[in-house]
């Protein structure tokens, strides 16, 4: 019997969350006053979390390792958010999110939490507007909404393509009215390095203050943890610098138990790595695959050209380039869904026909749009006989109006110009859809410790759509949370305030402390980043898109035995009381160590392929759907929940069987 | 590419600074200026020394961390980006390049480039919101109908990402970029004109607090604006201060 309940309330789907809402204990508002609640982490999970519960009465504490509230990682996200507001009219429902996300996450998440968001999702605009984000109008002056995705509906709300940006400055601009009232108290450049517990229960952190170094102790009633996703234990991903799973992780070696940790999703555009110093991915927004035709040359010959710069691109014919997508995914061509692209992207580059120095590169070609647009609009301009010139020229006018600033983005970067050249892309890590497991209230296996946003497993399944990771955020932010978390504080009212001089807390921090000194003190001889690159390398080829049993069980000995290295000969220069970006480097990488030896036991454990996670021995055998990806529904329909047992390795693996009452498990199919 | 660099380096808020020379070599010019800055550090990290402490966070010109003076312009040479956008292919091999910390009154340093830019947000506690409650029982959002113009114009204003390049080009080091456009973006949305007055009072009050320099209408500040945050929205802020102390 697995000790998981999932706290799922009875009753219709439609009429759960409603149901719920209108029997929980409520906290009388006076009461509100006497209980305090730390948020670590201020992106859109955190920043509107903390900002509810100050509404609400509580005593707000959050804490950010950047130096405002305003730069979490949120900030970056390009697209843009659902929400079933259906004012399209183009037949867009509640129900009809809740479908497309399950399915969009291959059948691996739970129904009520994913309804659930979807029944929130309109909310999430009308809040948003309220607070004045400027998400985009028509000339009408209504919202406009564009489609994501391979979706069949136009549900995705944007703001240019800074989406996330202005969606954080909303939930910051919440905060800082609550700020102003003083019921929350900011702590940026504070990093949570340790949660402590007190009879079971969550009652506080141990923080440190980035700038003097000094190890504080911070006393609640409650902890949400909003901090955040792991892609960065892949060394290069698409996430900020400072992304990290230290909250995360540390709170599983405290109790609450890790789940589905080798659920990842790989983005088939971004910009490829150009050599050995790169320290990030930058991202180019999924929308150009609705005009870019991927390829990359049949010949060998002309592969070899191009690298060495004998040929360019734009000098071989049509039928000497291969457009594998178009080949191998007649219906979907270039838009099937960012796992398959991804696989057929990096099938070519590992056949050796990567088109780029590195090998790992193929075309995302727009010279067929510009014509098509161009011929388009010579009609429309009653241009008879247009020279190639004039239909290039018209049709560049209209592909800059679509994507300007990502082929602005890109030139900068690349310093090529992608109306005359095809750009090159490759996939990279964008986001994890594992995390800390949570039950429907969003509360850990841990009394009183909840965890929210990307930082949590639930809502995405395996395979998460564009746009539903922000929506996931402020849901649980501004609607979830608020509620659930009520019904455990009304327990807490006669608690009191909860002294942080007690053993537990002594405990604790001494626990950090006795690690700060050891890094700083261990005169090894590799930095930090060597170690990073290292395990990033480790998880990129044998626990990225494609997995085996063998390459997995390698990783998993390859990283406990760099994990042993690392605390052998890592240096970390400068000491514990200052500024040390490379001391708080050390403290995250440690726990990206262990976090990915336990990441490939889970992929290990999943003999199925799924989601964006190709496990290359479940594959269909024959019929139409030939070496595609396989998903074993009567084995693997659970939620892989780890509990922490000292070494990563030794972790046991608790089930949570997913049940679909409403939904018909489908194989997905793109041919 | 090789380069002689001479960073400010700074101990921590109290200690005096200097600036230092260092050499790097074999920099491609495909590289950010944030890559080339972890060259050195790797390099200082293997010889034993201190890296130099710089602030960023996304590397992808959003978040506004990144923050350096480079040869005696924010975020360097290039025109609107941020240092982590800045390519080493705008240096020449051979170049020497001067890199400090934003300096301003109101941003004291913290450690070598890395500056205290609290005093942005304190100005936004004063009054950088909208009194609306999280609640979700707010009306529909179609129900605030705001014309295209208007929301493309807030869209341009609320783009800003609070890096501090304006006061850090401005001689007076005023922060009246950074506060105009915070002050536009409400400015022009309906939802925002409640309380127009009070927030317009407020967050001046509190720039002035924070010891920000007066405009004297230069224009640095948006030559160097990673983001193209226009002069006009000093203009409209300075219009809605005056209105509202007409309004009293
Ligand atoms: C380039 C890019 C584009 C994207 N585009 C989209 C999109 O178009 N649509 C979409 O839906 N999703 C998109 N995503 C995904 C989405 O942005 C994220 O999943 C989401 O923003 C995560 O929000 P969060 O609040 O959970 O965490 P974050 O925004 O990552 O916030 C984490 C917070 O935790 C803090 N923190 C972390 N660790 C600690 C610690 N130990 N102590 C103290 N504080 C800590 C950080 O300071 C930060 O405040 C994109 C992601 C990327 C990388
Ligand atoms: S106005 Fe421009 S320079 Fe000033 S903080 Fe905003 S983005 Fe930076
Ligand atoms: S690091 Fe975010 S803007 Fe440069």
């Amino acid at each position: 019997m697995s000790v998981l309940d999932s706290k799922v309330p009875k009753g219709p789907l439609k009429t759960k969350w409603t149901d719920y809402k209108n029997h929980i204990d409520l906290v009388n508002p006076a009461n509100k006053r006497n209980i305090d609640v730390i948020v670590v982490g201020t992106g859109l999970a955190g920043g509107s979390a903390a900002a509810t519960l100050a509404e609400l009465g509580y005593n707000v504490k959050t804490f950010c390792y950047q130096d405002s509230p305003r730069r979490a990682h949120s900030i970056a996200a390009q697209g843009g958010i659902n929400a079933a507001k259906n004012y399209q009219g183009d037949g867009d429902s509640t129900y009809r999110l809740f479908y497309d996300t399950v399915k969009g996450g291959d059948y691996r998440s739970r129904e009520a939490n994913v309804y659930r968001l979807a029944e929130v999702s309109a909310n999430i605009i009308d809040q948003c507007v309220a607070q004045g984000v400027p998400f985009a109008r028509d000339y009408g002056g209504l919202l406009d909404n564009r489609s994501f995705g391979g979706v069949l509906v136009s549900r995705t709300f944007y703001a240019k393509g800074q989406t996330g940006q202005q969606l954080l400055l909303g939930a910051y601009s919440a905060m800082n009215r609550q700020i102003a009232r003083g019921k929350i108290t900011p702590f940026n450049r504070h990093e949570m390095l340790d949660v402590v517990k007190i009879d079971g229960k969550a009652r506080g952190i141990i923080a440190r203050n980035l700038v003097t170094g000094e190890i504080e102790r911070h006393s609640a009633h409650a902890v949400v943890i909003a901090s955040g996703g792991y892609g960065n234990v892949y060394f290069l991903s698409t996430n900020a610098m400072g992304s990290n799973a230290t909250a995360a992780w540390k709170i599983h070696k405290k109790g609450a138990f890790f789940a589905n940790p080798c659920y990842t999703q790989i983005h088939p555009t971004c910009i490829p790595r150009s050599g050995d110093y790169q320290s990030k991915l930058t991202l180019m927004s999924e929308s150009l695959r609705n005009d870019g035709r991927i390829w990359v040359p049949k010949n060998m010959d002309d592969v070899l050209a191009i690298r060495e710069g004998k040929k360019k691109p734009t000098d071989l014919s049509e039928d000497e380039r291969d457009y594998y997508l178009e080949r191998r995914y007649p219906a979907f061509g270039n838009l099937v869904p960012r796992d398959v692209a991804s696989r057929a992207a990096k099938e070519r580059c590992d056949a050796g026909y990567g088109v780029n120095a590195t090998g790992e590169a193929v075309y995302l070609d727009f010279a067929s749009a510009i014509e098509r647009y161009g011929k388009e609009q010579a009609k429309i301009h009653n241009i008879a006989n247009a020279s190639a010139d004039k239909i290039y020229e018209l049709g560049a006018a209209i592909v800059k109006a679509k994507y300007g600033n990502l082929f602005q983005m890109y030139e900068k970067i690349v310093d090529q110009d992608p109306y005359k050249t095809p750009m090159m892309i490759y996939p990279a890590v964008h986001y994890t859809m594992g995390g800390v497991w949570v039950d429907y209230n969003l509360m850990t296996t841990v009394d009183g410790l909840y965890c929210i946003g990307e930082a949590n497993f639930s809502d995405h399944g395996a395979n998460r759509l564009g746009a539903s990771a922000l929506m996931q955020g402020l849901a649980d932010g501004y609607f979830v949370l608020p509620y659930t978390i009520g019904d455990y504080l009304s327990h807490e009212i006669r608690t009191g305030k909860i002294p942080t001089d007690t053993p537990e807390f002594d405990a604790a921090e001494k626990e950090v402390t006795d690690k700060i000194n050891f890094f700083v003190n261990n005169k090894g001889s590799h930095s930090v980043d060597y170690y990073h690159k290292k395990l990033g390398n480790i998880m990129w080829e044998k626990c990225g898109m494609s997995r085996n049993a063998q390459g997995l069980r390698e990783a998993m000995v390859e990283i406990k035995e760099l994990r042993e290295d690392f605390y052998k000969n890592v240096s970390v220069p400068g000491n514990a009381n200052e500024l040390n970006s490379e001391l708080e480097k050390a403290g995250r990488v440690a726990d990206f160590l262990e976090l990915g030896e336990l990441f490939a036991k889970d992929a290990l454990e999943r003999e199925e392929s799924c989601g964006g996670h190709f496990r290359e021995e479940s594959v269909e055998l024959d019929g139409e759907q030939k070496g595609e990806a396989k998903r074993n529904d009567k084995e693997f329909a659970f939620v892989s929940a780890w509990e922490y047992k000292g070494e990563p390795g030794d972790a046991i693996l608790h089930k949570e069987d997913l049940e679909f009452n409403e939904i018909e498990l489908k194989q997905r199919s793109y041919k | 590419m090789n380069l002689t660099l001479k960073i400010w380096r700074q101990k921590d808020a109290q200690s005096k600074g200097q600036m230092v020379d260092y050499k790097v070599t074999e920099i491609s010019e495909h590289m950010s200026f944030l890559e080339m800055m972890d060259v050195l550090n790797e390099q200082l990290i293997n010889s034993g020394e201190e890296p130099v402490a710089f602030d960023h966070d996304c590397r992808e010109g959003i978040c506004g961390m990144c923050s350096m003076y480079i040869n005696g312009e924010a975020h360097g040479p290039d025109r609107g980006v941020t240092t982590c956008q800045l390519h080493m292919r705008m240096f020449k091999d051979g170049d020497t390049i001067t890199i400090e910390p934003f300096r301003a009154a109101a941003f004291p340093v913290l450690k070598d480039l890395v500056v205290d830019r609290g005093a942005f947000d304190r100005i936004q506690h004063a009054g950088g919101y909208i009194s609306v409650n999280t609640s979700g029982n707010t009306q529909d959002a179609n129900a605030i109908p705001i014309s295209k113009h208007a929301a493309d114009e807030a869209m341009d204003a609320a783009t800003c990402i609070g890096c501090g390049a304006c006061v850090a080009s401005c001689k007076n080091s005023s922060a009246m970029l950074f506060v105009g456009a915070k002050v536009s973006q409400y400015a022009l949305l309906p939802q925002g004109q409640v309380e127009a007055t009070d927030r317009v009072k407020n967050m001046v009050a509190q720039m002035d607090l924070e010891g920000f320099g007066n405009c004297t209408n230069t224009g640095a500040c948006e030559v160097e604006c990673p983001k193209g945050i226009s002069l006009e929205n000093i203009a409209r802020m300075n219009r809605e201060f005056l209105s509202a102390n007409i309004k009293g």
